[in-house]
């Protein structure tokens, strides 16, 4: 690792990376991966990436922003960078976050009492680069530089830093080197909140540079916006998926399932993921078993962007927020339900529930709900019968930090754990106090260069020194284990983590959502619907 | 001299005061922010408290009033202000150091709410300071006073060590950050040291106190301690304009942030006025030309245009 960057080591001229890490400089993972012979090797990013586009902080790049070709377009960024700056500080345009903004920006102590909880920092070896302060003591610098027209005093009193084309292009990059998972937030004695920091730097690149990862902008919201979803599934195709969906479970359950769409005035509008559809189906397939089981009137919708409950906005753009947000709602309106229900999406659970909260009014304001929750009113009043026995094998629980710290529900996918799997054990620490994934934030969707490499070596570390400590007792290939993870980009992480270090092949951890393990419960359904597979 | 300096210490009260007002208000007038709180949330039901729950836990939780868990706020809220009860779970060693400071601190303003009780006492009960109750309070307030300074200086001083050899906080550390404890260091230092060299002949705290209060300049102040007023009355009105002023902040920070999980009524309303607003964000996406408000924005999808070429 290189020596210990300042703040003003941003705004460094060339196109040195600021900070290289060798795996001896990383977090030692828990058998059976402590031999560092034993673990994949970090692919550096190639030099055609490095040519092409803007990679001067670390050894990835998850912007793939171009370089720019001349010192006039660079000087161009740079004050397109400052006015966004300054209406980030500016009710007309961020009225949405400037208070907690404000705060965070004028009360930091500088006690790094936050780097300790963040997994970013204490996996990459603390790596100053990933200190969550170092990002905001940049932003606060530059706050009461170019916003508050700080003088010689205020340097004196805050710190100096110069604003140039090397250090907006490192602040672009580093600003998606967190996973706005708030814990260093939950620490602070103060109540400031680096996570936010990371957020609204991401705003000022996309809301006024237009600068955004394509996962997360172009093939994400934007897809969303114009075909209904970020899978790029149009309604015609998520309804002959489901079909096959529906056909395939009704096997393998011995149930007849088929999926409801677009019933009027049903109880409940259950949104999922899209990606689930796609990428695990036995999800959407569970789903449609326990609710039919349950007698519970549901049904999806085919409206615009009303099949998938993604809302990547709140990751780094209001406006695109706003409006997924919006298109939920309306499809919920069109159908006249009485709850749209939240699959097992972290993200799409607190865009929805609680961020959009204070922008849904009158009748915008249709109820919210976690499937956690219903799931475990199925669960826990015996809706269903179920026999824990089937699902003898030992389970853990990684909770989404989305639905977990940051909206509080914690015991109710516990609850229906301690029920339905007899060999559960929780991570430690768990809870609010959870670690994130290493995908949060839409880092589980980017796998540009070698960001999956970055994912699994630096960001997922936390997560996957985690699962490794809740199985250490059942480690052997010969038993079967299982991570539930409630939360589609969860899932995501945890498939590309499992494969990284191949812990499917070796040590047989796969990973899950949780309506599968209750279908795999469940008396009324053909044994065995959890298969043993590597998908 | 001596009203000049009886001046500039109710001046640093009052900028003190002022600048605290200021400071609040402007927090208070911002507008309220979209929600972001993060869990446990104290007022929650307490069942839920121990392991950080939520209303959302519980099937159709909007039929059912909410309750508002006054009692556990107030439980998170004691032990966090007087024992800074976060810093002490996720930084020991710093709560180490930071605690006796601000506990000496609280000490001090208990001391300056005595010596105010005293003088309300002795004057509308002339004598009373002289009577067992007005002993009571001299011992008090002198107790309260000593260990005060001497917890506030022991506690700066070991901040300060800590911020200049530990590496984590020197490389953040800034030169008003250094000034700051310093400065603390320096004016608690000559008050402690100006009240225990005082000569014999020296006026009484309670003497000082009134003279203070009343501009009064025929009492005079050893000029050690004279030294301590000054300094501690020119700090006193500059923490409100620094981020020291950390206990206004406190209150936005976890009551209108971390724990604010309220919507509808005012909100409803303001958040409506709000959406009027004309943003002026670059960015083609987003479509903010300044003529267009969020409502608009919010309710238009970008991607129609291009769907029609």
């Amino acid at each position: 690792m290189t020596d210990r960057l300042t703040p003003g080591d941003m705004a460094r001229a060339g196109k040195e990376p600021l900070l290289h890490l060798e795996p001896a400089d990383l977090k030692p993972l828990p058998a059976p991966l402590d031999e560092q012979t034993a673990l994949p090797s970090f692919k550096p990013l190639s030099s055609q990436a490095r040519e092409k586009f803007v990679c001067e902080l670390d050894d990835t790049c998850a912007v793939n922003f171009p370089r720019p070709k001349s010192p006039e377009e660079e000087r161009e960024l740079v004050v397109k960078f400052l006015a966004g700056l300054d209406k980030l500080f500016l009710a007309e345009n961020n009225w949405a976050f400037l208070q907690p903004l404000v705060l965070t920006m004028e009360h930091c102590a500088k006690c790094q009492t936050c780097s300790e909880a963040c997994h970013i920092y204490e996996s990459s070896g603390k790596a100053e680069l990933y200190r969550p302060t170092y990002r905001s003591e940049i932003m606060r610098r530059l706050y009461f530089k170019y916003v508050k027209h700080g003088g010689f005093l205020s340097a004196w009193q805050h710190g100096d830093i110069e604003c140039n084309w090397p250090l907006v292009a490192r602040l672009m990059e580093l600003s998606y080197r967190c996973n706005l998972c708030r814990r260093c937030a939950q620490t602070c004695p103060i109540g400031a909140d680096n996570g936010l920091v990371a957020h609204e730097l991401r705003k000022i690149f996309s809301m006024e540079m237009g600068i955004a990862p394509k996962e997360l902008h172009e093939k994400g919201s934007m897809l969303q916006l114009e075909v209904g979803s970020s899978t790029g599934m149009s309604a015609m195709v998520v309804k002959d998926n489901l079909e096959f969906i529906d056909e395939d479970t009704s096997e393998k359950t011995g149930i007849k399932v088929e999926t409801p769409w677009d019933q009027d005035g049903a109880d409940v509008l259950l949104i999922h993921n899209a990606g689930e559809i796609l990428a695990w189906p036995e999800n959407p397939g569970a789903f449609a078993v326990i609710l039919n089981a349950a007698g519970i009137t549901w049904t999806l919708s085919s409206e615009l962007a009303g099949y998938d409950s993604i809302n990547y906005g709140v990751w780094y753009d209001d406006a695109q927020f706003a409006r997924v947000a919006l298109k939920h709602i309306e499809a919920a309106k069109k159908l006249k339900v009485k709850k749209i229900v939240l699959g097992e999406c972290g993200h799409a659970h607190k865009a929805l529930t609680v961020i959009a909260d204070r922008l849904l009014s009158g009748d915008m304001n249709i109820p919210r709900e976690s499937a956690m929750t219903l799931l475990h009113d199925i669960v826990m009043h015996d809706r269903i019968r179920l026999d824990p026995s089937r699902n003898d094998f030992p389970v853990t629980l990684h909770d989404p930090c989305n639905l977990v710290r940051l909206m509080g529900i914690v015991e109710p996918q516990r609850e229906i754990l301690r029920k339905i799997a007899p060999r559960f054990r929780e991570m430690w620490p768990h809870g609010v106090d959870n670690y994130c994934c290493g995908g949060g934030s839409g880092f589980a969707i980017m796998s540009g260069n070698n960001f999956a490499d970055w994912r699994a070596q630096v960001s997922g570390r936390k997560k996957l020194e985690q699962i490794l400590n809740a199985f250490k007792d059942c480690l052997d290939p010969e038993t079967p284990k299982y991570v539930c993870a409630p939360c589609s980009n969860c899932k995501g992480q945890l498939r590309d983590l499992i494969n990284y270090y191949d812990l499917w092949e070796k040590h047989r951890i796969l990973y899950g959502g949780l309506a599968e393990l209750i279908v795999n419960a469940m008396v009324d359904v053909k044994p065995g619907f959890i298969e043993w597979e590597w998908h | 001299m001596i009203a000049l300096l009886y001046g500039v210490v109710l001046a640093g009260v009052v900028v003190f005061i002022m600048g605290t007002i200021a400071r609040a208000v402007g927090y208070a007038r911002q507008p309220i922010h979209l929600r972001w709180e993060l869990y446990p949330v104290p007022h929650e039901d307490p069942r839920r408290i121990r392991y950080g729950g939520s209303r959302y836990e519980e099937v159709d939780a909007w039929t059912r009033p909410r309750k508002f868990n006054l009692a556990g706020e107030v439980g998170f809220m004691v032990p966090e202000m007087l024992f800074l009860k976060g810093l002490r779970d996720f930084n020991r060693t710093l709560w180490r150091r930071s605690f006796p400071f601000h506990f000496g601190l609280y000490l001090l303003i208990g001391t300056i709410k005595l010596l105010l009780l005293t003088l309300i006492l002795e004057a509308l009960a002339p004598g009373v300071a002289a009577s067992p109750v007005g002993t009571a309070l001299h011992w008090l307030y002198t107790a309260t006073g000593l260990a005060g300074l001497v917890l506030a200086i022991g506690g700066a001083g070991a901040l300060l060590h800590r911020r200049l050899t530990d590496g984590n906080l020197r490389a953040y550390t800034v030169p008003g950050d250094v000034l700051n404890l310093v400065w603390f260091i320096a004016a608690l230092g000559c008050l402690l040291l100006g009240f225990l060299l005082r000569g014999p002949d020296a006026p009484s705290t309670t003497a000082i106190a009134w003279a203070i209060v009343t501009v009064n300049a025929a009492v005079t102040v050893p000029p050690l301690l004279a030294v301590g007023l000054v300094l501690s009355a020119v700090l006193v009105a500059y923490i409100p304009f620094t981020h020291m002023a950390h206990f206004v902040a406190k209150y936005f920070t976890y009551h209108t942030v971390r724990w604010d999980d309220r919507a509808g009524g005012r909100i409803e309303r303001k958040v409506a006025e709000y959406l009027t607003y004309r943003p002026t964000w670059g960015a083609p996406h987003v479509g903010a030309d300044g003529k267009r408000t969020w409502g608009e924005i919010a309710t238009t999808n970008p991607t129609e245009g291009e769907k029609k070429k």
